[in-house]
């Protein structure tokens, strides 16, 4: 997902058509697909009008199902996110300072990372049944180690000179931590939350759809089961949207914390 | 007064970096260590800030022994060390916490004044030249009323034009309040724009080869006779045997006077 470009300030972006033009092509495509398919070049079977999209989106939301779906995925991934969230930071954080920690776990942490944590599924499914908890181990894991990665590195590409000016200051271990080591790691631990949680989807997605009740992916595989082709481009529309806001979440992050940052505009 | 008595230093990996240095700085001196690269300057340097220290031998301020950085001396390294993330005043007020709000404002206000940054309070470091981001370096040395500066090659990053100007403007630092300057340079005209008193080390170990006592007034001009005569005696003095090849980097050498 995640490689971010950022534009160079440029003098068209004051006009208001710069923010219109990139909606050129995707309007004119949707156009073009609601076309097509009310003349029945595209089979309804293959891909339904957007505006029968729309509507299944709509009879969903009424019937209360949308909601039910999206919540009791967005709980599972937001555990998931938090278990293996948690287990990276600390990690990325204890090996990241500790020198005698990293020889000890660094080594099978990144075998570990080796695997796919997708290729885990069936021993997932042997472990915890199809229940939730498979889910969310399989999100926990998917969650932890951007974010052990990122931090640790984070951590360990800290200027060297800033450490020992945090000592020329008499800092201590917990102040040189939180006002040297971790501003200073912030960028990279950002980097590897949005990863996280493009991730964190992803396994979700894929989860849901080979084994679930209830959630998103549910939703789609039932539906397929009973040819809704509008149902489940909806949900597959909700699984980008919910990417999406993730993203923006981050995004929004890296804006009031790392506005230092070279990554960042300054006004 | 600041001493340094016997000072030796043997790295963990048995590399015997100083031996027996001797020297005393009494109070407002400015004191330059030059040498070649790797000859022990930025080792002492370290162990009189209390970062590193001696294996054997000691260093003390008005007779109280160096255990640790010590609140009266400031520090100024080749690369400014300003935190990215703090606005310049914030990088300037980072060891200040102990002192009230008011108080605080008070002091960055007037160190910005004395580096003449006073309108860039609020920038990032980021937005800052290099010459710029070393003055805010020294601010932050200075907002602490340090007796002792020491700067290991404070200047040496920049271009000669600023490297020049910030020469002129830390002399004019020095003579609002007469800090003790011990300041470690590889570049020769530096060391006698600026110093009282030149050492020479010479590396393998590391030891005080020389010390030229530079009594021409200031401001002194780079152009005169007698500085010529200084620079080349100074040059003469720095072991510029071909063995060492990095040599040529050696401020002012083959400039050709
Ligand atoms: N931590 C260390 N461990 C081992 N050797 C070191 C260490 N720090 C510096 N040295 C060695 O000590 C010598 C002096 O280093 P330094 O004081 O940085 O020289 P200078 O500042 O004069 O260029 C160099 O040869 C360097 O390689
Ligand atoms: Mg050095």
């Amino acid at each position: 997902m995640t490689t971010t470009l950022r534009h160079s300030p440029s003098r068209l972006s004051s006009l208001p058509w710069d923010r219109v033009i990139p909606w050129v092509v995707p309007a004119g495509l949707i156009l073009l697909w609601q076309i097509l398919a009310q003349v029945g070049v595209i089979n309804s079977r293959i891909l339904p009008a957007p505006t029968d999209v729309v509507q299944a989106a709509i009879r969903l939301t009424l019937s209360g199902e949308l909601f039910k779906h999206v919540t009791i995925s967005t709980w599972r991934a937001v555990v998931g996110f938090l278990i293996g969230g948690s287990i990276g930071l600390f990690f990325g954080v204890l090996n990241g300072v500790s020198r005698p920690a990293e020889l000890l776990a660094d080594s099978s942490i990144q075998m570990i990372r080796n695997i796919p944590h997708l290729a885990m599924i069936p021993l997932v499914i042997l472990w915890f049944g199809i229940g939730d908890e498979a889910r969310i181990f399989l999100v926990a894991l998917g969650v932890l180690f951007p974010i052990y990665v990122n931090t640790f590195y984070g951590i360990r590409a800290i200027d060297p000179g800033l450490i020992e000016m945090g000592r020329v200051y008499g800092l201590g271990r917990r102040q040189l931590f939180s006002q040297v080591i971790l501003p200073g790691a912030l960028p990279s631990i950002l980097v590897g939350l949005r990863y996280a949680l493009g991730n964190m989807w992803l396994t979700l997605i894929v989860a849901e759809t080979i084994a679930a009740s209830s959630g998103i992916g549910y939703m789609a595989m039932n539906a397929r089961e009973f040819m809704q082709t509008d149902v489940v481009v909806v949900a597959i529309l909700l699984y980008a949207l919910l990417g999406k806001l993730a993203d923006s979440a981050v995004r929004w992050l890296e804006k009031v914390t790392i506005a230092w940052h070279p990554s960042q505009k300054l006004k | 007064m600041l001493h340094i008595k016997n000072v030796h230093k043997q790295f963990d990996n048995g590399f015997l970096a100083l031996e027996g240095i001797n020297l005393s700085i009494r109070p407002g001196e400015i004191v330059s260590l030059v040498g070649t690269s790797g000859c022990g300057k930025s080792t002492l340097l370290r162990i009189v800030a209390g970062l590193d220290f001696p294996t054997l031998g000691e260093v003390s301020i008005d007779g109280e022994p160096i255990t640790g950085p010590h609140p009266k001396v400031g520090l100024i390294f080749q690369e400014a060390r300003l935190m990215p993330w703090l606005r310049v005043a914030e990088n300037i007020q980072f060891g200040l916490s102990h002192l009230s709000r008011l108080d605080r404002q008070e002091r960055t206000e007037a160190v910005l004044r004395k580096v003449h940054l006073s309108n860039f309070a609020e920038a990032l470091p980021r937005q800052l030249s290099g010459g710029m981001a070393q003055r805010v370096a020294i601010a932050r040395a200075l907002v602490t009323q340090p007796d002792i500066l020491l700067l290991d090659e404070p200047f040496s990053a920049l271009d000669a034009f600023t490297r020049t100007q910030l020469q002129d403007h830390l002399l004019e630092i020095w003579e609002g309040d007469y800090p003790t300057l011990l300041l470690v340079t590889h570049d020769v005209e530096e060391a006698l724009v600026l110093s009282d008193r030149i050492i020479v080390l010479r590396p393998h170990p590391g030891r005080i080869h020389r010390e030229l006592r530079i009594d021409l007034p200031r401001p002194r001009r780079r152009s005169s006779l007698e500085f010529q005569r200084l620079k080349e005696q100074l040059i003469g003095e720095l072991d510029l045997s071909p063995a060492v090849p990095d040599l040529v980097k050696l401020g002012g050498v083959g400039s050709g006077g």
